[in-house]
């Protein structure tokens, strides 16, 4: 059992606050992603959990034990760095045993699973090569066995496929999700790219200046931003935002086009929706189209709803020029709308 | 003529080095080997049977088997502590640096002002009552208080050098191979051993070699402390020149102090060797 619980985490470099009292808890053998731009404070707080990195206040709890006064090695954690960190002087054999060696386990069982992981990893022909003989995908593949041969409770990530090239990300995300799920630990798992986020995870925690915005499934959170910033950060491209005026209970003006919408908020709200959750109708958001780029399956649309930029993903049959202009329809069911003050979604 | 150009601006550092190195080399080799303007190993047959050589060679050899090690345990550690700092490095480096400013003679006069007769030491035991009169630590009856008050002054020498090398060499090593070895279990002592140490290697191999070349050319500080007590090469080879007026030999001296110097350069060469592929 690893359930990893952060209770009231912050952190301060001098006068910069780098976490905001976080709370999380990550279930066992769950594989949780944290996400977020850089300088959020998400590697922060993987090297708070690794132990590489004091916590200015909270605690970190693994399992049943309180771990945040333990040295790394003594929390039963491995860790994927984004550089590999996959020792020079080591060959593959001796890097994978390394932490092994430490233990001081048999060297039958440090054989045992050097040749297991490897061959997971699919490098079991360059065990006795060095890091420089590699290229960055297999140094990635050789930091990944080492971390699962040490057959932990938890795995710490930290933007494992950030220096790989863009094919080669593809094919290391599929692989590790296979190889992760198949190894039953816990895992947290640091980026900053949200595809990678969205196909990797069982739940994506979605980071901003230090605090956790929204943790939450990967479909919720795309649905579902709890917050205007998740909306803005999750999505290529992201939700566009209108400003909304009330229009009698429970309905408001947005651009003209008179919708329902919450009937608890009073004074301007803001109405959001996904690019793809609008489609031409006869009646809807007035859109004079700026820009036209096809990209195959669909065609994204720039266009301007009431002097503001608006995107649409429509579909690619629909012939359309820069300067025309659409009434975009949104998808009832759709609509989010958030509280410019708190920049909270409202129900 | 894109090709050519680095030879060329290659070519005065060259010429000079040939003009004022090689050269005078070449002549205190063929120095060496002639007696009289004809070839013979008459320089080598006098120095070797000279009483002082058989001393002085294994003096030095002596010194620098007991400072080097030590110098290197100290700048080791002296590296690592300054490594680890997050405040104040500059200023502790400065302060670690600042023997490397004195000469070596002065050195050998600050470290002969405590241990003489009517020096601190003597003044201080005496001003405390532990002795009743002062004590003559660098006589001719106290040679092991010789070789120590030497090695002592060598060591508060010459250690900042190989500190200072040091220093560079771990600013080298990425912070992540560290963390690396402490998340799989590696204790701090471990870490030092296993990363630290291994990829500090060509570091430690121009420390070492640099050191230890200085160890074979030490002179000012021997001569300071131990005078005729303690003769080393280098002081040897002052003696053929000036006090024995014998160029000959003395320049026989100076090609054994180099071979010495090569041939350990050659076994640090060897044993800190980084094979190609597992260089970082």
């Amino acid at each position: 059992m690893a359930e990893i619980r952060i209770r009231g985490v912050a952190k301060t470099f001098g006068s910069f606050t780098a976490l905001h009292s976080v709370d999380l808890t990550i279930r066992d053998r769950e594989f949780l992603v944290l996400l977020g731009a850089s300088g959020c404070g998400k590697t922060t707080l993987l090297r708070i959990v690794a132990g590489l990195e004091t916590a200015s206040a909270g605690e970190v709890w693994i399992g049943e034990r309180r771990v945040d006064g333990l040295a790394p090695r003594d929390r039963g954690i491995a860790m994927v760095f984004q550089n590999y960190a996959v020792f020079p002087h080591l060959t593959v054999y001796e890097n994978i045993a390394f932490g092994l060696r430490m233990k001081k386990l048999p060297q039958a069982e440090i054989d045992r699973r050097v040749t297991r992981n490897a061959e997971l990893m699919h490098i079991e022909q360059l065990l006795k090569r060095y890091s420089g003989q590699l290229s960055g995908g297999q140094r990635q593949r050789v930091a990944v066995a080492r971390a699962l041969a040490m057959e932990p409770a938890v795995i710490l990530m930290d933007e494992p496929l950030s220096n790989l090239d863009a094919l080669l990300r593809l094919e290391m995300r599929a692989e590790l999700k296979g190889v992760l799920a198949g190894s039953r630990t816990t895992t947290i798992y640091v980026t900053h790219d949200q595809v990678e986020a969205m196909s990797l995870a069982d739940r994506i925690a979605v980071m901003n200046a230090g605090r956790i915005v929204q943790a939450d499934d990967p479909v919720q959170v795309y649905r579902n931003p709890a917050a205007r910033f998740v909306g803005s950060f999750i999505g290529n491209p992201p939700m566009n935002f209108l400003p909304a005026t009330p229009a009698g209970p429970g309905a408001w003006e947005v651009a003209g086009l008179r919708l329902a919408g919450p009937a608890g908020a009073a004074g301007r709200i803001e109405f959001a929706i996904r690019p793809e959750d609008l489609a031409p109708a006869p009646e809807g958001l007035a859109a004079t189209v700026r820009v036209v780029e096809p990209l195959g399956p669909h065609t994204l649309v720039t266009a301007e709803v009431a002097g503001a930029p608006f995107r649409a993903v429509l579909d690619s049959d629909l012939r359309v020029a820069p300067g025309d202009r659409l009434t975009l329809a949104p998808a009832a069911d759709r609509i989010r709308w958030f509280d410019p003050e708190t920049q909270e979604a409202l129900t | 003529m894109p090709r050519l150009l680095p030879y060329l601006l290659l070519l005065p550092a060259t010429a000079f080095l040939v003009v004022f190195f090689l050269y005078p080399f070449l002549l205190v080799a063929i120095e060496s080997v002639t007696r009289q303007g004809a070839w013979s190993l008459a320089n080598y047959e006098r120095m070797a049977g000279h009483w002082k050589f058989s001393a002085a060679f294994w003096n030095t050899l002596l010194l620098a088997g007991i400072v080097v090690p030590i110098q290197l345990a100290l700048a080791l550690t002296m590296a690592s502590v300054v490594t680890g700092l997050k405040a104040g490095r500059a200023t502790i480096l400065y302060i670690f640096a600042i023997p490397l400013g004195i000469s070596d003679l002065a050195a050998g006069l600050v470290w002969l002002a405590i241990f003489e007769q009517t020096g601190f030491l003597n003044s201080l035991l005496t001003g405390f009552g532990l002795v009743e009169r002062p004590v003559l630590f660098l006589g001719y009856q106290n040679p092991w208080a010789i070789l120590l008050a030497i090695v002592l002054a060598e060591v508060w020498r010459a250690t900042a050098i190989m500190m200072v090398i040091l220093v560079a060499g771990m600013g080298l090593i990425p912070r992540e191979y560290g963390e690396a070895a402490e998340v799989f279990g590696a204790s701090r002592w471990q870490r030092f051993l296993r990363v630290t140490l291994p990829l500090l290697r060509p570091s430690l191999q121009t420390a070492l070699i640099l050191r230890v070349i200085l160890a074979f050319e030490v002179f000012a500080v021997v001569a300071a402390l131990g005078g005729t007590q303690f003769p080393v090469l280098m002081g040897e080879t002052y003696n053929w020149q000036f006090t024995l007026q014998d160029r000959g030999v003395a320049a026989a001296l100076a090609m054994v102090i180099l071979a010495i110097s090569i041939a350990a350069t050659l076994v640090l060469l060897r044993l800190l060797h980084v094979p190609k592929e597992a260089r970082t």
